[in-house]
């Protein structure tokens, strides 16, 4: 497989009034793949992400997202993007059906909202509002909002931070549905099992630089390699699999 | 790719900005349900007109032709029920303006008359005084057959429209109407969307930033003409608010209001910008919306503020919405007569906009 490169990062650099965020970061993301930005609170993932995401400004460095420079086409990427922000808000008063309306009315889309709903498993709620959701259902009603461009390329950072196990497993499935449908994911999250159950690849941020980009398999084999082992031994499951197996798997509301 | 519309964007916005406000309590409130209470209580308590209270004392006698004829006065309401002292005392704090006793006497004059007036209604007593002097002045001369009076009177009174307190207290509520709208609500709708981050995830779409500030005006100006609409028919109907013109005169109003909303709703960006979060914007904007409350003529009329308070007043925008709503609607004025006014709120649109630019706050 051909891998076209659909974002190119090149020494990226974002310098706040007292401290550097980003150091001069470069990576790439191949069409199709679910790439994950791995590391510590305040590594600078998110700035990375924002500044792709045409949020915020550079410093310097040169970023290329679907063939268009976010200094000069932010508005063409804008259209071929999906955002889905950490703790963002919705518009107050409204509900989920109303807000989908919002939000194909600001892409210039005219889409159905029960059909979007129906992505996300939330045409139950369509009359709910968004306060009034549970965790889960917040991460995936988000995700419908990032859906209605038809994106090429859809970011979601930390969707599945404070969700419950269930509700951590129901969102893997549908953003491994959101790459079969075709759809780049850039994720990132601070749970390594979940990295290595959903990316094709990995990026390590640390202190604003990245240390490491590899295939989730690749990083592990290389370690397992150098010699490293873990201190106990490992059984067949973890606690989470005891977890899982004595609730369900079924996806809980509320 | 079918080219992107701005417009479009705009007016999603503006329906969704809309919808959200009225499923707001606050607003509803303030922009409807305040005005309303204040005009039913003043409409109520201004309506009354003059009214003279008599007491007629216990032993006076009620069969006769003066008594009767000053009951068929409007202006006399006779106290019959309270009992002499209760009259007494009533009299002396002033609550009643004098206490009548008609005497039939079996002597002439047939009847002598007592009136107790009291130094706490002084006015109210001179009414009555000259109102019993010409009713005995024309029952003597009737009685005595005295040639003819040296100069005969005639009265006439021009027909004009009543000037009711709704006339002027309506005007007022509806500019207020427009300010608490267009500063608390413009204020905290900016102020939660940027925390909210509800401004950022925008950001993320193709969405234009001043598609996003013309949504959310143009959805508050269309709350507040419904709003208005509200106040103008409920006080026309139902508290006999003039309407000189009748719908012309509504529409010149609704355009006034327009004017007026959009100057207020740039003191309500000028708040967002600078409160840092909500608590801070009620005492900012009531630092803007209180003492135009109390000295725009919202209530009273300016002129009966002392003389030092009224330059403060006449640079007020909400002083001159409010005078130019008095003349459209009463006075039957047109737009192109309150110029004047309409002037001086351009000014402040002017000003207030250059500020609000300065300190608009996009981001958290």
């Amino acid at each position: 497989m051909v891998k076209t490169p659909i974002i190119t990062v090149k020494n990226l650099v974002k310098q706040y009034d007292d401290f550097t965020a980003v150091k001069d970061i470069s990576f790439e993301v191949f069409e199709g793949e679910i790439f994950g930005l791995l590391g510590p609170n305040g590594a600078g993932k998110t700035t990375t992400l924002e500044i792709i995401e045409t949020l915020r400004n550079k410093t310097s460095g040169e970023v290329i997202v679907d063939g268009f420079n976010v200094d000069t086409d932010a508005g063409s990427i804008k259209k071929r993007i999906g955002v889905q922000l950490q703790a963002a808000g919705y518009y107050p008063n409204l509900n989920l059906a109303e807000l989908i309306t919002l939000f194909s009315g600001l892409y210039g889309i005219k889409v159905s909202p029960m059909a979007m709903l129906e992505k996300v498993n939330l045409t139950d709620k369509a009359k709910a509002k968004y306060k009034d959701l549970s965790g889960g259902q917040k991460q995936r009603f988000s995700i419908a909002t990032t859906l209605i461009n038809n994106p090429r390329v859809v970011f979601l950072d930390e969707p599945t931070t404070g969700l419950d196990p269930q509700a951590r497993r129901n969102l893997w499935e549908l953003i491994k549905e959101i790459q079969k449908a075709g759809t780049t994911v850039v994720i990132t999250t601070h749970y390594m099992d979940e990295a290595e159950v959903l990316c094709d690849r990995v990026a390590f941020v640390d202190g604003g630089h990245i240390i490491g980009i590899d295939t989730p398999d690749h990083f592990i084999d290389t370690l397992v390699a150098s010699g490293f082992e873990r201190k106990k031994e490992v059984k067949q499951a973890n606690l989470e699999d005891v977890f899982i197996n004595l609730t369900g798997k079924e996806w809980r509301e509320g | 790719m079918k080219s992107y519309s701005n417009l479009n964007a705009t007016l999603a916005i503006a329906k969704a900005s809309l919808v959200s406000i009225l499923r707001s309590p606050s607003a509803v409130v303030f922009t409807l349900a305040f005005p309303l209470i204040f005009i039913v209580v003043f409409a109520n308590v201004g309506g009354g007109g003059l009214k003279v209270d008599v007491g007629v004392a216990k032993t006076s006698d009620t069969s006769n032709a003066i008594y009767q004829v000053l009951k068929k006065v409007s202006v006399v309401n006779f106290v019959t029920k309270s009992s002499t002292a209760e009259m007494q005392k009533n009299l002396e704090k002033g609550t009643l303006d004098a206490i009548i006793e008609i005497k039939k006497n079996n002597h002439l004059p047939p009847f002598t008359i007592n009136v107790k007036y009291t130094k706490a209604s002084q006015d109210k007593g001179n009414i009555l005084r000259s109102l019993l002097n010409s009713i005995l002045y024309k029952a003597n001369t009737a009685a005595s057959q005295a040639p003819p009076p040296v100069a005969e009177l005639h009265e006439a009174t021009v027909s004009g429209r009543e000037y009711k307190y709704i006339d002027f207290i309506l005007p007022g509520q509806l500019g207020f109407s427009l300010l608490s709208t267009g500063v608390f609500g413009t204020a905290f709708v900016f102020l939660s969307l940027r925390q909210t981050l509800v401004i950022k995830r925008f950001f993320a779409t193709p969405v234009k930033r001043y598609s996003i500030v013309l949504g959310e005006m143009l959805a508050r100006i269309v709350f507040a003409l419904m709003g208005a609409i509200c106040i103008i028919l409920i006080g026309h109907f139902a508290f006999g608010f003039t309407l000189i013109h009748g719908w012309v005169t509504v529409v010149n109003m609704l355009v006034l209001a327009i004017a007026g909303l959009i100057v207020f709703m740039g003191f309500g960006f000028t708040v967002s910008g600078i409160a840092k979060n909500e608590s801070t914007v009620p005492p900012l904007s009531n630092l803007i919306t209180l003492p135009q409350f109390l000295l725009s003529g919202t209530f009273f009329s300016t002129s009966a503020f002392p003389k030092w308070m009224q330059p403060i007043s006449n640079a007020l925008p909400l002083t001159h919405l409010n005078n130019a709503m008095r003349k459209v609607a009463f006075e039957g004025a047109g737009l192109g007569d309150v110029t004047h006014q309409l002037l001086i709120l351009g000014i402040w649109g002017i000003i207030i906009y250059a500020i609000a630019i300065k300190t608009f706050n996009w981001e958290a």
